[in-house]
Protein backbone atom coordinates (compact mmCIF):
# COMPACT_ATOMS: atom_id res chain seq x y z
CA UNK A 1 0.00 0.00 0.00
CA UNK A 2 2.96 2.59 0.71
CA UNK A 3 3.94 2.23 -2.64
CA UNK A 4 1.02 3.76 -4.07
CA UNK A 5 0.32 6.59 -1.32
CA UNK A 6 2.36 7.99 0.61
CA UNK A 7 0.81 8.14 3.61
CA UNK A 8 2.44 10.36 6.06
CA UNK A 9 2.75 13.01 3.46
CA UNK A 10 -1.41 12.36 3.22
CA UNK A 11 -1.82 13.50 6.75
CA UNK A 12 0.37 16.17 7.03
CA UNK A 13 -1.69 17.66 3.96
CA UNK A 14 -4.80 17.39 5.74
CA UNK A 15 -3.59 18.25 9.36
CA UNK A 16 -2.00 21.26 8.04
CA UNK A 17 -4.65 21.81 5.23
CA UNK A 18 -7.23 22.18 7.72
CA UNK A 19 -5.15 24.54 10.73
CA UNK A 20 -4.41 26.64 7.04
CA UNK A 21 -7.87 25.79 4.34
CA UNK A 22 -10.43 26.11 7.27
CA UNK A 23 -8.62 27.92 10.13
CA UNK A 24 -7.23 31.26 9.10
CA UNK A 25 -11.18 31.92 7.51
CA UNK A 26 -12.19 30.96 11.12
CA UNK A 27 -9.73 33.20 12.28
CA UNK A 28 -10.89 36.28 9.97
CA UNK A 29 -14.63 35.27 10.90
CA UNK A 30 -13.75 36.05 14.32
CA UNK A 31 -12.22 38.90 13.91
CA UNK A 32 -14.74 40.55 11.60
CA UNK A 33 -17.38 39.45 14.47
CA UNK A 34 -15.07 41.39 17.48
CA UNK A 35 -15.15 44.21 14.72
CA UNK A 36 -19.01 44.22 13.63
CA UNK A 37 -21.73 45.20 15.63
CA UNK A 38 -24.14 41.96 16.85
CA UNK A 39 -26.99 41.73 14.52
CA UNK A 40 -29.48 41.95 17.64
CA UNK A 41 -27.96 45.06 19.55
CA UNK A 42 -30.52 47.03 20.51
CA UNK A 43 -28.21 50.41 20.28
CA UNK A 44 -27.36 48.95 16.60
CA UNK A 45 -27.12 51.81 14.36
CA UNK A 46 -28.45 50.98 10.86
CA UNK A 47 -26.26 49.62 8.09
CA UNK A 48 -24.58 52.61 6.61
CA UNK A 49 -26.11 55.03 7.72
CA UNK A 50 -23.15 56.41 10.86
CA UNK A 51 -20.63 55.78 12.59
CA UNK A 52 -20.00 53.21 15.67
CA UNK A 53 -17.67 53.73 18.32
CA UNK A 54 -15.60 50.94 18.96
CA UNK A 55 -14.47 49.57 22.28
CA UNK A 56 -10.32 49.46 21.94
CA UNK A 57 -10.72 46.16 23.22
CA UNK A 58 -12.49 44.92 19.91
CA UNK A 59 -10.51 46.53 17.53
CA UNK A 60 -6.81 45.47 19.41
CA UNK A 61 -8.18 41.81 19.12
CA UNK A 62 -9.43 42.30 15.53
CA UNK A 63 -6.09 43.45 14.84
CA UNK A 64 -4.86 40.20 15.91
CA UNK A 65 -6.84 38.20 14.26
CA UNK A 66 -5.87 39.67 10.91
CA UNK A 67 -2.53 40.18 11.38
CA UNK A 68 -1.68 36.27 12.28
CA UNK A 69 -4.11 35.79 8.78
CA UNK A 70 -1.82 38.35 6.91
CA UNK A 71 1.36 36.41 8.47
CA UNK A 72 0.13 32.97 7.60
CA UNK A 73 0.20 34.07 3.96
CA UNK A 74 3.30 35.88 3.98
CA UNK A 75 5.10 32.50 5.40
CA UNK A 76 2.80 30.51 2.50
CA UNK A 77 4.36 32.16 -0.03
CA UNK A 78 7.91 32.38 1.70
CA UNK A 79 7.49 28.55 1.74
CA UNK A 80 6.54 28.33 -2.29
CA UNK A 81 9.88 30.79 -2.75
CA UNK A 82 12.06 29.13 -0.41
CA UNK A 83 10.85 25.42 -1.72
CA UNK A 84 12.14 25.88 -4.90
CA UNK B 1 21.93 19.19 -33.33
CA UNK B 2 17.95 18.54 -34.43
CA UNK B 3 15.46 20.30 -36.46
CA UNK B 4 15.23 24.10 -35.69
CA UNK B 5 11.72 24.06 -37.85
CA UNK B 6 10.11 20.96 -35.89
CA UNK B 7 11.26 22.54 -32.63
CA UNK B 8 9.58 26.19 -33.36
CA UNK B 9 6.33 24.54 -34.26
CA UNK B 10 6.58 22.09 -31.00
CA UNK B 11 7.34 25.08 -28.65
CA UNK B 12 4.38 27.49 -30.59
CA UNK B 13 2.22 24.62 -29.98
CA UNK B 14 3.06 24.18 -26.26
CA UNK B 15 2.43 27.85 -25.29
CA UNK B 16 -0.83 27.15 -26.91
CA UNK B 17 -1.66 25.11 -24.62
CA UNK B 18 -0.67 26.74 -21.89
CA UNK B 19 -2.53 29.64 -23.24
CA UNK B 20 -5.69 27.26 -23.38
CA UNK B 21 -4.07 26.35 -19.57
CA UNK B 22 -4.81 29.76 -18.01
CA UNK B 23 -8.43 30.00 -20.17
CA UNK B 24 -9.29 27.25 -19.12
CA UNK B 25 -8.32 27.55 -15.49
CA UNK B 26 -9.39 31.12 -14.64
CA UNK B 27 -12.21 29.16 -13.01
CA UNK B 28 -10.83 27.91 -9.89
CA UNK B 29 -9.00 31.47 -8.99
CA UNK B 30 -11.88 33.78 -9.56
CA UNK B 31 -15.60 32.17 -10.29
CA UNK B 32 -16.27 32.34 -6.92
CA UNK B 33 -15.62 36.13 -6.47
CA UNK B 34 -17.03 36.94 -10.23
CA UNK B 35 -20.23 34.75 -8.20
CA UNK B 36 -20.25 37.24 -5.01
CA UNK B 37 -19.79 39.83 -6.89
CA UNK B 38 -16.42 40.68 -4.79
CA UNK B 39 -14.81 41.31 -8.13
CA UNK B 40 -15.95 42.92 -11.07
CA UNK B 41 -15.54 39.84 -13.92
CA UNK B 42 -12.92 42.01 -15.75
CA UNK B 43 -11.47 43.51 -12.96
CA UNK B 44 -11.05 39.59 -11.23
CA UNK B 45 -9.35 37.97 -14.53
CA UNK B 46 -6.99 40.68 -14.75
CA UNK B 47 -6.03 40.08 -11.26
CA UNK B 48 -5.61 36.50 -11.79
CA UNK B 49 -3.71 36.71 -14.76
CA UNK B 50 -0.99 39.17 -13.09
CA UNK B 51 -0.71 36.61 -10.31
CA UNK B 52 -0.36 34.09 -12.23
CA UNK B 53 2.46 35.47 -14.17
CA UNK B 54 4.34 36.03 -10.50
CA UNK B 55 3.64 32.58 -9.95
CA UNK B 56 5.49 31.53 -13.06
CA UNK B 57 8.52 33.42 -11.43
CA UNK B 58 7.88 32.36 -8.27
CA UNK B 59 9.02 28.54 -7.76
CA UNK B 60 10.60 26.05 -10.26
CA UNK B 61 10.57 23.11 -7.96
CA UNK B 62 8.14 20.95 -10.49
CA UNK B 63 9.37 21.77 -13.93
CA UNK B 64 10.91 18.97 -16.15
CA UNK B 65 9.00 16.85 -13.66
CA UNK B 66 5.98 15.74 -15.67
CA UNK B 67 6.88 13.86 -18.00
CA UNK B 68 9.98 12.47 -16.71
CA UNK B 69 8.51 10.42 -14.60
CA UNK B 70 5.52 8.84 -16.03
CA UNK B 71 7.23 7.95 -20.02
CA UNK B 72 10.53 6.95 -21.10
CA UNK B 73 12.31 9.56 -22.44
CA UNK B 74 14.62 7.89 -25.04
CA UNK B 75 11.38 6.94 -27.03
CA UNK B 76 9.96 10.81 -27.07
CA UNK B 77 10.75 12.95 -29.87
CA UNK B 78 9.80 16.16 -31.03
CA UNK B 79 6.66 14.42 -32.91
CA UNK B 80 5.90 12.59 -30.01
CA UNK B 81 5.65 15.97 -27.91
CA UNK B 82 3.70 17.97 -30.52
CA UNK B 83 1.21 15.46 -30.80
CA UNK B 84 0.71 14.75 -26.92
CA UNK B 85 0.20 18.79 -27.05
CA UNK B 86 -2.01 18.37 -29.67
CA UNK B 87 -4.31 16.17 -26.97
CA UNK B 88 -4.04 17.80 -24.75
CA UNK B 89 -5.24 21.36 -26.32
CA UNK B 90 -8.23 19.80 -27.87
CA UNK B 91 -9.16 18.57 -24.66
CA UNK B 92 -9.24 21.44 -23.48
CA UNK B 93 -10.97 23.30 -26.03
CA UNK B 94 -14.05 21.02 -25.74
CA UNK B 95 -14.22 20.49 -22.56
CA UNK B 96 -14.14 24.40 -22.32
CA UNK B 97 -17.33 24.30 -24.90
CA UNK B 98 -19.29 22.25 -22.47
CA UNK B 99 -18.31 24.72 -19.57
CA UNK B 100 -16.35 21.99 -17.72
CA UNK B 101 -13.77 22.68 -15.53
CA UNK B 102 -11.81 19.73 -16.22
CA UNK B 103 -7.85 19.37 -15.88
CA UNK B 104 -5.15 20.56 -18.05
CA UNK B 105 -2.79 18.85 -16.25
CA UNK B 106 -4.21 15.60 -17.04
CA UNK B 107 -5.47 16.51 -20.46
CA UNK B 108 -1.60 17.29 -21.07
CA UNK B 109 -0.29 13.95 -19.13
CA UNK B 110 -2.90 11.91 -21.13
CA UNK B 111 -2.16 13.06 -24.70
CA UNK B 112 1.92 13.13 -23.93
CA UNK B 113 0.79 9.43 -23.04
CA UNK B 114 -1.22 8.32 -25.89
CA UNK B 115 1.35 9.52 -28.10
CA UNK B 116 4.27 7.79 -26.66
CA UNK B 117 2.03 4.28 -26.61
CA UNK B 118 1.62 4.94 -30.21
CA UNK B 119 5.02 5.64 -31.01
CA UNK B 120 6.87 2.95 -28.98
CA UNK B 121 3.95 0.69 -27.30
CA UNK B 122 2.93 0.41 -23.53
CA UNK B 123 5.52 -0.28 -22.00
CA UNK B 124 7.46 2.90 -22.64
CA UNK B 125 4.81 4.17 -20.48
CA UNK B 126 5.46 3.90 -16.50
CA UNK B 127 2.44 2.82 -15.16
CA UNK B 128 3.11 2.03 -11.66
CA UNK B 129 4.05 5.88 -11.40
CA UNK B 130 1.06 7.39 -13.40
CA UNK B 131 -1.44 5.34 -10.76
CA UNK B 132 0.81 6.77 -7.76
CA UNK B 133 1.70 10.20 -9.39
CA UNK B 134 -1.54 10.99 -10.77
CA UNK B 135 -4.70 8.83 -10.87
CA UNK B 136 -4.85 8.57 -7.16
CA UNK B 137 -3.52 12.13 -6.02
CA UNK B 138 -6.91 12.91 -8.40
CA UNK B 139 -8.92 11.07 -6.46
CA UNK B 140 -8.24 12.32 -3.27
CA UNK B 141 -7.11 16.06 -3.44
CA UNK B 142 -10.67 16.99 -3.96
CA UNK B 143 -12.27 15.14 -1.59
CA UNK B 144 -9.37 16.46 0.95
CA UNK B 145 -9.84 19.76 -0.62
CA UNK B 146 -13.88 19.53 -0.06
CA UNK B 147 -13.53 18.46 3.52
CA UNK B 148 -11.60 21.25 4.49
CA UNK B 149 -13.97 23.75 2.92
CA UNK B 150 -16.98 22.04 4.51
CA UNK B 151 -15.08 22.36 8.10
CA UNK B 152 -14.23 26.18 6.97
CA UNK B 153 -17.38 26.93 5.91
CA UNK B 154 -19.38 25.59 8.81
CA UNK B 155 -17.00 27.18 11.29
CA UNK B 156 -17.19 30.27 9.78
CA UNK B 157 -21.07 30.56 9.12
CA UNK B 158 -20.91 29.13 13.40
CA UNK B 159 -18.83 32.14 14.47
CA UNK B 160 -20.33 34.73 11.99
CA UNK B 161 -24.07 33.79 12.85
CA UNK B 162 -24.98 37.18 14.52
CA UNK B 163 -23.11 39.52 12.15
CA UNK B 164 -25.08 41.66 10.52
CA UNK B 165 -25.89 40.19 6.77
CA UNK B 166 -24.48 43.57 5.26
CA UNK B 167 -21.35 44.21 6.97
CA UNK B 168 -20.95 39.88 6.85
CA UNK B 169 -20.94 39.54 3.15
CA UNK B 170 -18.90 42.93 2.48
CA UNK B 171 -16.33 40.98 5.22
CA UNK B 172 -15.95 38.25 3.50
CA UNK B 173 -15.70 39.90 0.27
CA UNK B 174 -12.63 41.09 1.18
CA UNK B 175 -11.26 37.89 2.58
CA UNK B 176 -12.94 35.94 -0.63
CA UNK B 177 -10.12 38.13 -2.87
CA UNK B 178 -7.89 37.15 -0.39
CA UNK B 179 -7.95 33.55 -0.61
CA UNK B 180 -8.62 33.51 -4.91
CA UNK B 181 -5.41 35.75 -4.67
CA UNK B 182 -3.35 32.80 -3.57
CA UNK B 183 -5.14 30.26 -5.52
CA UNK B 184 -3.78 32.55 -8.51
CA UNK B 185 -0.75 32.57 -7.49
CA UNK B 186 -0.54 28.69 -6.85
CA UNK B 187 -2.12 28.30 -10.20
CA UNK B 188 1.14 30.03 -11.85
CA UNK B 189 4.00 28.04 -9.34
CA UNK B 190 2.19 24.93 -10.70
CA UNK B 191 0.66 25.17 -14.15
CA UNK B 192 2.98 27.40 -15.57
CA UNK B 193 5.41 24.71 -15.25
CA UNK B 194 4.30 22.05 -16.67
CA UNK B 195 4.29 24.31 -19.77
CA UNK B 196 8.14 24.95 -19.09
CA UNK B 197 8.82 21.35 -18.29
CA UNK B 198 7.40 20.26 -22.09
CA UNK B 199 9.75 22.86 -23.51
CA UNK B 200 12.71 22.08 -21.46
CA UNK B 201 11.82 18.53 -22.77
CA UNK B 202 11.37 19.05 -26.61
CA UNK B 203 15.09 20.99 -26.37
CA UNK B 204 16.20 18.60 -24.41
CA UNK B 205 15.05 15.76 -27.46
CA UNK B 206 16.26 18.00 -30.00
CA UNK B 207 19.96 18.01 -28.59
CA UNK B 208 19.66 22.14 -28.07
CA UNK B 209 20.40 21.89 -24.36
CA UNK B 210 21.99 19.23 -22.41
CA UNK B 211 20.08 16.63 -21.08
CA UNK B 212 20.06 18.04 -17.18
CA UNK B 213 19.03 21.34 -18.13
CA UNK B 214 16.83 23.70 -15.97
CA UNK B 215 14.42 25.74 -18.00
CA UNK B 216 16.11 28.51 -19.57
CA UNK B 217 14.81 32.29 -18.80
CA UNK B 218 12.93 32.87 -22.20
CA UNK B 219 11.07 30.03 -21.29
CA UNK B 220 9.97 30.70 -17.78
CA UNK B 221 9.20 34.21 -19.17
CA UNK B 222 6.98 32.86 -22.66
CA UNK B 223 5.18 29.78 -20.36
CA UNK B 224 4.38 32.75 -17.59
CA UNK B 225 3.24 35.61 -20.52
CA UNK B 226 1.10 32.93 -22.25
CA UNK B 227 -0.64 31.31 -19.28
CA UNK B 228 -1.18 35.20 -17.77
CA UNK B 229 -2.51 36.15 -21.16
CA UNK B 230 -4.41 33.08 -21.20
CA UNK B 231 -6.14 33.27 -18.05
CA UNK B 232 -7.11 37.13 -19.05
CA UNK B 233 -9.03 35.65 -21.44
CA UNK B 234 -10.97 34.35 -19.59
CA UNK B 235 -13.00 31.09 -20.09
CA UNK B 236 -16.24 32.55 -19.06
CA UNK B 237 -17.93 29.16 -19.69
CA UNK B 238 -16.00 27.39 -17.24
CA UNK B 239 -16.57 30.99 -14.92
CA UNK B 240 -20.07 30.65 -14.88
CA UNK B 241 -20.81 26.44 -14.63
CA UNK B 242 -18.20 26.88 -11.50
CA UNK B 243 -19.35 30.20 -9.99
CA UNK B 244 -23.04 29.67 -10.83
CA UNK B 245 -23.76 25.90 -12.03
CA UNK B 246 -22.34 23.61 -9.21
CA UNK B 247 -23.40 25.60 -6.42
CA UNK B 248 -25.42 28.84 -5.11
CA UNK B 249 -22.66 30.52 -3.44
CA UNK B 250 -21.84 33.80 -1.18
CA UNK B 251 -18.86 35.12 -0.01
CA UNK B 252 -18.69 33.26 3.12
CA UNK B 253 -18.37 30.16 1.02
CA UNK B 254 -16.16 31.63 -1.37
CA UNK B 255 -13.91 32.45 1.30
CA UNK B 256 -14.15 29.00 2.45
CA UNK B 257 -13.82 27.36 -0.83
CA UNK B 258 -10.74 29.33 -1.65
CA UNK B 259 -8.74 28.87 1.04
CA UNK B 260 -9.40 25.09 1.32
CA UNK B 261 -8.10 24.81 -2.21
CA UNK B 262 -5.17 27.71 -1.63
CA UNK B 263 -3.87 25.13 1.03
CA UNK B 264 -3.98 21.93 -0.50
CA UNK B 265 -2.74 22.97 -3.45
CA UNK B 266 0.30 24.87 -2.19
CA UNK B 267 1.05 22.23 0.53
CA UNK B 268 0.30 19.26 -1.71
CA UNK B 269 2.73 20.91 -3.89
CA UNK B 270 5.29 21.16 -0.76
CA UNK B 271 4.93 17.65 -0.72
CA UNK B 272 6.24 17.32 -3.84
CA UNK B 273 2.71 16.32 -5.52
CA UNK B 274 1.93 18.40 -8.82
CA UNK B 275 -2.10 18.27 -8.17
CA UNK B 276 -4.34 19.50 -10.45
CA UNK B 277 -5.64 22.60 -9.35
CA UNK B 278 -9.01 22.37 -11.46
CA UNK B 279 -10.09 19.05 -9.06
CA UNK B 280 -8.91 20.81 -6.15
CA UNK B 281 -10.87 23.77 -6.61
CA UNK B 282 -14.14 22.02 -7.72
CA UNK B 283 -13.93 19.82 -4.55
CA UNK B 284 -13.98 22.95 -2.63
CA UNK B 285 -16.47 24.06 -4.05
CA UNK B 286 -18.88 21.46 -3.67
CA UNK B 287 -17.41 21.50 -0.50
CA UNK B 288 -18.33 24.99 0.42
CA UNK B 289 -22.20 24.54 -0.35
CA UNK B 290 -22.60 21.23 1.63
CA UNK B 291 -21.26 23.38 4.54
CA UNK B 292 -23.69 25.33 4.78
CA UNK B 293 -27.21 24.61 5.70
CA UNK B 294 -29.72 25.02 2.72
CA UNK B 295 -27.55 25.68 0.24
CA UNK B 296 -28.35 24.54 -3.22
CA UNK B 297 -25.81 21.82 -4.58
CA UNK B 298 -26.13 20.48 -7.94
CA UNK B 299 -25.16 17.38 -7.65
CA UNK B 300 -26.17 16.62 -11.44
CA UNK B 301 -23.66 19.08 -12.18
CA UNK B 302 -20.89 17.49 -10.37
CA UNK B 303 -21.47 14.65 -11.04
CA UNK B 304 -21.25 15.57 -15.00
CA UNK B 305 -17.90 17.72 -14.10
CA UNK B 306 -16.62 13.86 -12.58
CA UNK B 307 -17.20 11.71 -15.68
CA UNK B 308 -15.37 14.33 -17.07
CA UNK B 309 -12.25 13.96 -15.38
CA UNK B 310 -12.40 10.06 -15.47
CA UNK B 311 -12.36 10.34 -19.45
CA UNK B 312 -9.84 13.04 -19.84
CA UNK B 313 -6.90 11.30 -19.69
CA UNK B 314 -8.09 8.29 -22.16
CA UNK B 315 -9.59 10.96 -24.50
CA UNK B 316 -6.60 13.22 -24.19
CA UNK B 317 -4.53 10.29 -25.06
CA UNK B 318 -6.44 9.02 -27.99
CA UNK B 319 -6.71 12.34 -29.48
CA UNK B 320 -2.96 12.35 -28.65
CA UNK B 321 -2.19 8.96 -30.28
CA UNK B 322 -4.15 9.62 -33.60
CA UNK B 323 -2.20 12.71 -33.88
CA UNK B 324 0.73 10.87 -33.97
CA UNK B 325 -0.21 8.63 -36.04
CA UNK B 326 -1.17 11.24 -38.43
CA UNK B 327 2.02 12.99 -38.16
CA UNK B 328 4.49 9.90 -38.47
CA UNK B 329 2.08 8.47 -41.59
CA UNK B 330 2.98 11.37 -43.74
CA UNK B 331 6.54 11.79 -42.23
CA UNK B 332 9.54 14.04 -41.72
CA UNK B 333 8.04 17.77 -40.88
CA UNK B 334 5.38 17.45 -43.71
CA UNK B 335 3.35 15.35 -41.24
CA UNK B 336 3.33 17.66 -38.45
CA UNK B 337 2.59 21.11 -40.60
CA UNK B 338 -0.47 18.54 -41.60
CA UNK B 339 -1.43 17.65 -38.07
CA UNK B 340 -0.84 21.04 -36.79
CA UNK B 341 -3.16 22.34 -39.18
CA UNK B 342 -5.46 19.62 -38.39
CA UNK B 343 -5.25 21.15 -34.77
CA UNK B 344 -5.75 24.47 -35.36
CA UNK B 345 -8.82 23.44 -38.10
CA UNK B 346 -10.34 21.90 -34.99
CA UNK B 347 -9.63 24.43 -32.62
CA UNK B 348 -11.12 27.24 -34.90
CA UNK B 349 -14.14 25.10 -35.32
CA UNK B 350 -14.52 24.93 -31.81
CA UNK B 351 -14.35 28.84 -31.48
CA UNK B 352 -16.65 29.53 -34.73
CA UNK B 353 -19.80 26.77 -32.59
CA UNK B 354 -18.72 28.76 -29.42
CA UNK B 355 -19.53 32.09 -30.60
CA UNK B 356 -23.27 31.05 -31.38
CA UNK B 357 -24.06 30.89 -27.50
CA UNK B 358 -21.52 33.28 -26.35
CA UNK B 359 -20.85 33.59 -22.67
CA UNK B 360 -18.74 36.60 -21.56
CA UNK B 361 -18.02 38.93 -18.94
CA UNK B 362 -22.00 40.86 -18.90
CA UNK B 363 -23.72 37.30 -19.15
CA UNK B 364 -21.83 35.09 -16.66
CA UNK B 365 -23.76 35.75 -13.55
CA UNK B 366 -26.88 34.94 -15.17
CA UNK B 367 -29.30 32.41 -13.63
CA UNK B 368 -27.87 29.33 -13.42
CA UNK B 369 -30.71 27.04 -16.61
CA UNK B 370 -28.88 23.72 -16.57
CA UNK B 371 -26.67 24.96 -19.73
CA UNK B 372 -23.19 26.22 -20.05
CA UNK B 373 -24.55 29.38 -21.83
CA UNK B 374 -27.36 31.48 -20.30
CA UNK B 375 -31.03 31.28 -21.80
CA UNK B 376 -31.38 34.56 -23.17
CA UNK B 377 -27.90 35.28 -24.92
CA UNK B 378 -26.56 38.66 -24.80
CA UNK B 379 -25.96 40.56 -28.69
CA UNK B 380 -22.42 38.99 -29.64
CA UNK B 381 -21.28 41.84 -30.03
CA UNK B 382 -18.70 42.07 -26.83
CA UNK B 383 -15.03 40.86 -26.66
CA UNK B 384 -14.11 37.72 -24.84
Amino acid sequence: MDSWIDLHALWKIVVIGLAAGAGLPALFAIGLRVLAPPRHDAHRVEPGTGTITMAPANVAAASVCFAVVLAAIGYGIYLIVAGS
Amino acid sequence: MGNTFLLVLVVVTALGFDFTNGFHDTANAMATSIATGALPPKTAVALSGVLNLVGAFLSLSVAATIASGLVDTHVVTLTVVFAGLAGGITWNLLTWFFGIPSSSSHALIGGVIGSTIAAAGGHAVQWHNLVEKVIIPAGLSPVIAGGIAVVGTWVIYRISRNVEEGTRTRGFRIGQIGSASMVSLAHGTNDAQKTMGIITLALIVNGSVSANASAPFWVILTCGLAISIGTYAGGWRVIRTLGKGLVEIESPQGMAAESAAAATILLSSHFGYSLSTTHVATGSILGSGVGKKGATVRWSVAGRMATAWVFTLPSAGVVGAAGYGLANGIGGDAGVIVAFAVLVAIAGMIFAKSRKNKVHSDNVNDEWTGTPYPARTAEPSMAA
